[in-house]
């Protein structure tokens, strides 16, 4: 039963959290029901059975013990005409927790929330991947490098904000929908891949968190059919495919020209394939659709050798003059080293670390330390996964430069 | 749900205005002010004094002091605000945007605290 629960929380819990909020109108108190609901599912479950529909179950728990919480805080709370007003809505007001649209319009109105352009951009991937992406502060901490007490009380204040400015629990009509989008697409873009590249933990992919970005970018382009969402959409899938192959049974670590693709998820390439095209056709192409027609390009090729290097130098082109990044100059570089050979790639990486920008970015040192292993630099080679083993903090990815520098001393 | 838009803009641009400009402002101001009077937002407003007629007053150990000013010396002076009621930030936010000071300074929307 413990497992069932468990399982049920894994996959369930963020979307029973997004249907409270909108019941009660304050996070805190929606995530308390959320743990009240569990609590009492753990209790009855085991004597009940699990009943046929568990998240509608949850949320009417929540509900039920957020009253009673509301009503035993009443009669000590100073705030007491606000409890009762919440008190009111929720007992008269029969909420809507029907299977149909309404619990994922719930997740959207949470995401339009959580990005809502009167929170600072911190306080909203900070908000988004904690409410719903479910990561601990810890998680989120460790991903924005910044220390967990700082990303708590971030946290903190933006549901502070959301709740004393009263933000509204609502997706953006028409007018402002695209506007409010940017901000929702680059905070997904950020949970698939605190997914795909989990900065925390044994494993190399979060396939949940993958996959829920991949769900809500469904979502919005179902809503909203911009060119950037499709092609955030295309890009995700695109990259999600190689999911598989992307580690070995023991969890280590593949690299794309290592890669099987016959692992790849050929449903998903051909999902991202024609969304990518639909995005380009629309001829407002951003930054996000460039990144998918990468993807989309490797998708294509049966080995990295066969892969049309010459087109994805000029894809990156493209998104340097819209986007110009170091990390984005990097994977140039990379493109640039097996379209022209490593020599090529090398200087183009030694450039940027010369720059400084990237100096403490474990990819860039082994990009490079890669380079000069296929330049049969070995010693340089050697020095250069050092520097990259001590600046990576991903078990996956410390075993794979591991690996790399035992073959090397061989 | 009531917000205060606190209306930031340089003095130094309003004392350049000519009499035409001047007046054409005040006419945009009436009939803001008039159209959220009828859509129900309005609840107070008013224009205030230069900062330069402003007085900071502080009191320490029951000694009262005041000194000349505003509170903060900034490039763009409070000159006024609209108490308004709204829906919620959103709502707030749509009223703040079309004050007609909104176009050469900002408006701050502060919620007020429920007592």
């Amino acid at each position: 039963m413990r497992e069932i629960v468990d399982r049920i929380y894994r996959d369930d819990s963020r979307r029973v959290l997004a249907t409270l909020i909108r019941l009660f109108g304050d996070f805190d108190i929606a995530e308390e029901a959320l743990h009240d609901a569990f609590v009492a599912a753990l209790e009855r479950w085991p004597i009940e059975g699990v009943p046929v529909n568990p998240r509608t179950w949850l949320v009417s728990a929540g509900r039920f013990k957020a009253i009673d919480q509301l009503r035993r805080r009443a009669a000590f709370d100073e705030r007491l005409p606000e409890i009762e007003r919440q008190l009111t809505e929720l007992t008269e007001n029969e909420p809507v927790i029907a299977e149909s649209g309404d619990i994922a319009d719930d997740r959207l109105r949470l995401v339009f929330t959580c990005c809502h352009p009167a929170l600072s951009t911190d306080a909203q991937v900070a908000l988004t991947l904690h409410t719903i992406g479910g990561l601990t502060t810890e998680e989120i901490a460790h991903a924005f490098l910044v220390g967990a007490p700082t990303l708590a009380q971030r946290i903190v204040r933006a549901k502070n904000k959301i709740r004393d400015a009263k933000i509204p629990y609502e997706i953006p009509d028409a007018n402002d929908l695209p506007e409010r989008l940017d901000a929702v697409l680059a905070t997904l873009y950020l949970i698939f891949n605190e997914g795909y590249s989990a900065t925390f933990g044994a494993t190399v992919t979060r396939a949940d968190l993958c996959g829920e970005a991949i769900r809500l970018g469904h979502l919005l382009v179902e809503l909203l059919p911009e060119p950037e969402a499709i092609g955030l959409l295309a890009m995700m899938l695109l990259h999600d495919s190689r999911r598989a192959a992307r580690t070995n049974p023991l969890g280590e670590l593949i690299v794309l020209d290592e890669q099987d693709r016959s692992l790849w998820n050929r449903e998903q390439i051909r999902e991202g394939q024609q969304l990518t095209e639909r995005a380009l056709r629309s001829r407002r192409v951003g930054p996000y659709a460039i990144q998918a027609a990468i993807a989309a390009v490797h998708s294509e090729a049966k080995s990295a050798s066969e892969t049309d290097w010459a087109q994805i130098v000029v894809l990156y082109d493209l998104l340097l003059n819209m986007n110009p990044s170091p990390v984005v100059e990097l994977n140039r570089a990379a493109a640039v080293a097996m379209k022209d050979g490593p020599a090529h790639g090398l200087d183009l990486i030694n450039a940027l670390l010369a720059r400084g920008e990237l100096a403490n970015y474990h990819l860039a040192h082994s990009a490079r330390a890669d380079l000069l292993r296929r330049l049969n630099r070995t010693a340089e080679s050697l020095t250069a996964y050092a520097t990259a083993l001590e600046l990576t903090t991903q078990e996956p990815e410390r075993r794979f430069i591991e690996r790399r520098m035992a073959s090397l001393k061989h | 749900m009531k917000y205060l838009c606190l209306i930031y803009d340089e003095e130094a641009k309003w004392a350049k205005m000519t009499q035409d400009e001047g007046a054409k402002m005040n006419t945009e101001y009436g009939v803001f002010t008039g159209d959220i009077q009828k859509s129900g937002h309005l609840v107070g407003a008013n224009r205030l004094q230069p900062s330069s007629t402003a007085t900071t007053v502080r009191s320490r150990g029951g000694k009262v002091s005041t000194t000349d000013g505003p509170y903060a010396e900034t490039k763009e002076q409070l000159a006024g605000y609209y108490l308004i009621e709204a829906k919620d930030l959103n709502d707030a936010v749509q009223v703040a945007a079309r004050i007609p000071s909104a176009k050469y300074g900002a408006i701050e929307v502060r919620p007020i605290h429920a007592m």
